[in-house]
């Protein structure tokens, strides 16, 4: 598969702070990659170094086949980081033709992108009177003008109300349905989980997991288990293998599984062994838990 | 590099604050030749400026490249703020996104600097010219064609002091504070010459070192010229005051604000390499 981007061990320091650290990952044609983590974990920095406007403390990273310079290289590649960021006393258009400029595209296909993103009909309004979707609509628009290679979106919908957050998600899916490596940086997992195929998961600057996000259903699932006699239940759970971290909260007693095990199956061992279940329910861990779990300190 | 410029172009010209000053720049460059028409006529006095000699051959390359100098404030404020304004929108940091390099970008503007310090060299030989040949009363080829010294100063000038303005724009990225700067520097530099006279050394000493500072050494370039006026000669005769004091620019004066100039550029770029935008 061809790579577009390789990252091996990025670092970035801001003073005493480590923004980046020992970041590397890869991304391929074709997928749609999500770089997930809390506010603060270093998404924004990654980006502004790939991007060019953030310089490195140390490490590497190389466009396509590493053999052209950053600045060639990103006229492949479309990109809007945190916010629109577009001349305001110009119009849409105005902006559009400086953009191709700068990448030294024809003009040919501003009508186009602006139509994909609904804004053909206000084409002659300046930036400044755009609200905060036209203006993220626009820079998305932007972002196509030279038909990217890949896409970079950095927390696309940060900020919006919820119908401009739908009128975003829409249109990246209308781009990754068209075939387009995009990259996504979100906090919002429900965003990251709803687009992507792969995931690179940071906290702190530091790579927690990275992969295709159904890899990170590492876990079986767990089961929500409520009998009368609890102790003799978690007894019973202990003893078994199949079993890892067992909790308790609120009388309901939590199971997580380290190895595949369906409900049927558990009711009639325990059954067997003489204890009736007054609730039993397996549930998969939603991104969200599986999330909050990873990204916790411990 | 013509792409360079269109880009600067498109960003500049589609602001009207830019564009109003840029007209106006332009105008009141043409309008030097208003000076002509200066007349006083109270009774027995009659005084027509353009008749004291001042739109002599060569005199007049001297007189309106240091007129026209004075104009090029309209213009440090339009440089000042297409580079400030960059750091205010944000947009730079979208240029380098879309894939100007660094360098590209640093480049375009210093091209816009060139272009406006040519134009107008361009602007005020042509003014130069035909009011010359209207007024003045030496009109041999030889004689009008003499000290042009004055345009190339003229231009130098300009790139000089349009580099310091687009290198403060940088430091600054405030164009308010970046102009305060620039009339703050105006002050330092005569304060830092009053005290190297004053405790460190003699004043003619003192004299050489401020003519390496960047702004006074672009007003060396092109020197006052109101002591050349025969009118103002033959005062200072009778008054006793030698006013014939040596008007031409040298090759040094040159190499220093080319000096400064490359410096300031230099400066911007290594400022917009080192900071993370």
């Amino acid at each position: 598969m061809q790579t577009i981007l390789t990252v091996t061990n990025l670092t970035k320091k801001f003073g005493y702070i480590t923004a980046v650290k020992d970041l590397s990952f890869t991304i391929e044609k074709g997928n749609v990659y999500g770089i997930l983590g809390p506010n603060g974990s270093g998404k924004s920095t990654t980006l502004g170094i790939i991007l060019n406007v953030v310089n490195r403390t140390a490490g590497d990273f190389s466009w396509f086949d590493g053999n052209t310079t950053t600045h060639e290289a990103l006229k492949k590649v479309g990109a809007i980081i945190e916010r629109p960021n577009f001349y305001p006393y110009m119009t849409a258009i105005q902006n559009l033709k400086l953009v191709c400029k700068i990448k030294e595209v024809p003009e040919t296909r501003i009508q186009e992108k602006l139509e994909l993103v609904g804004l053909w009909e206000r084409r002659n309004s300046k930036f400044k009177t755009y609200s905060l979707g036209m203006k993220q609509r626009l820079a998305i628009a932007s972002a196509l003008l030279n038909d990217p290679e890949i896409l970079i979106l950095d927390e696309p919908t940060n900020g919006l109300d919820p119908q401009g957050i739908h009128q975003i998600r829409e249109i990246i899916k209308k781009i990754a349905g068209e075939g387009t490596t995009i990259l996504l940086a979100s906090h919002l997992l429900d965003e990251v989980e709803k687009v992507c195929s792969h995931v690179v998961i940071l906290r702190k600057g530091e790579k927690l997991y990275s992969g295709p996000v159904g890899g990170m259903m590492a876990s079986h699932g767990f089961f929500e288990l409520r009998t009368v006699d609890m102790e003799k239940l978690q007894a019973l759970l202990e003893k078994n293998a199949s079993f890892g971290k067992i909790t308790r909260e609120n009388g309901t007693l939590t199971a997580f599984l380290k190895e595949e095990m369906d409900a049927e199956e558990l009711n009639k061992m325990l059954f067997d062994q003489g204890m009736v279940l007054s609730h039993l329910v397996k549930r998969k861990e939603s991104l969200e838990e599986q999330f909050l779990t990873l990204t916790k300190n411990n | 590099m013509v792409r360079l410029l269109q880009i600067e172009f498109i960003k500049l010209w589609n602001n009207r604050a830019s564009k109003v000053l840029i007209t106006s720049y332009f105008v009141l460059l043409t309008s030097i030749a208003l000076i002509a028409a200066i007349k006083f006529d109270i009774g027995p006095v009659q005084f027509h400026l353009a008749d004291q000699g001042i739109f002599n051959f060569p005199y007049i390359w001297h007189f309106n490249t240091w007129v026209a100098a004075i104009f090029k404030l309209f213009l440090a404020i339009v440089i000042v703020s297409m580079m400030a304004n960059e750091y205010s929108n944000k947009t730079i940091k979208q240029n380098l996104i879309d894939g100007l390099s660094k360098k590209e970008f640093i480049l375009s503007k210093f091209l816009t600097v060139i272009s406006f310090a040519f134009i107008s060299t361009v602007f005020v030989f042509i003014t130069s010219l035909i009011l010359g040949l209207i007024y003045s009363d030496y009109n041999e080829i030889s004689i009008i064609f003499s000290d042009l010294e004055f345009l190339p100063a003229f231009f130098v000038k300009l790139v000089g002091f349009f580099s310091f303005c687009l290198f403060l724009g940088m430091l600054i990225k405030r164009s308010a504070f970046a102009l305060g700067f620039l009339i703050l520097w105006t002050i330092l530099e005569q304060a830092v010459f009053g005290i190297l006279g004053w405790k460190f050394m003699s004043w003619p000493a003192a004299k050489r070192v401020k003519d390496f500072f960047p702004l006074e050494s672009m007003m060396n370039l092109i020197k006052e010229p109101g002591s050349r006026l025969s009118a103002v000669q033959n005062i200072g005769d009778q008054i006793g005051e030698n006013f014939r004091f040596d008007y031409h620019t040298y090759w040094y004066e040159f190499l220093i604000v080319i000096f400064w100039t490359a410096l300031f550029i230099y400066l911007s770029y290594a400022l917009l390499k080192k900071r993370d935008l």
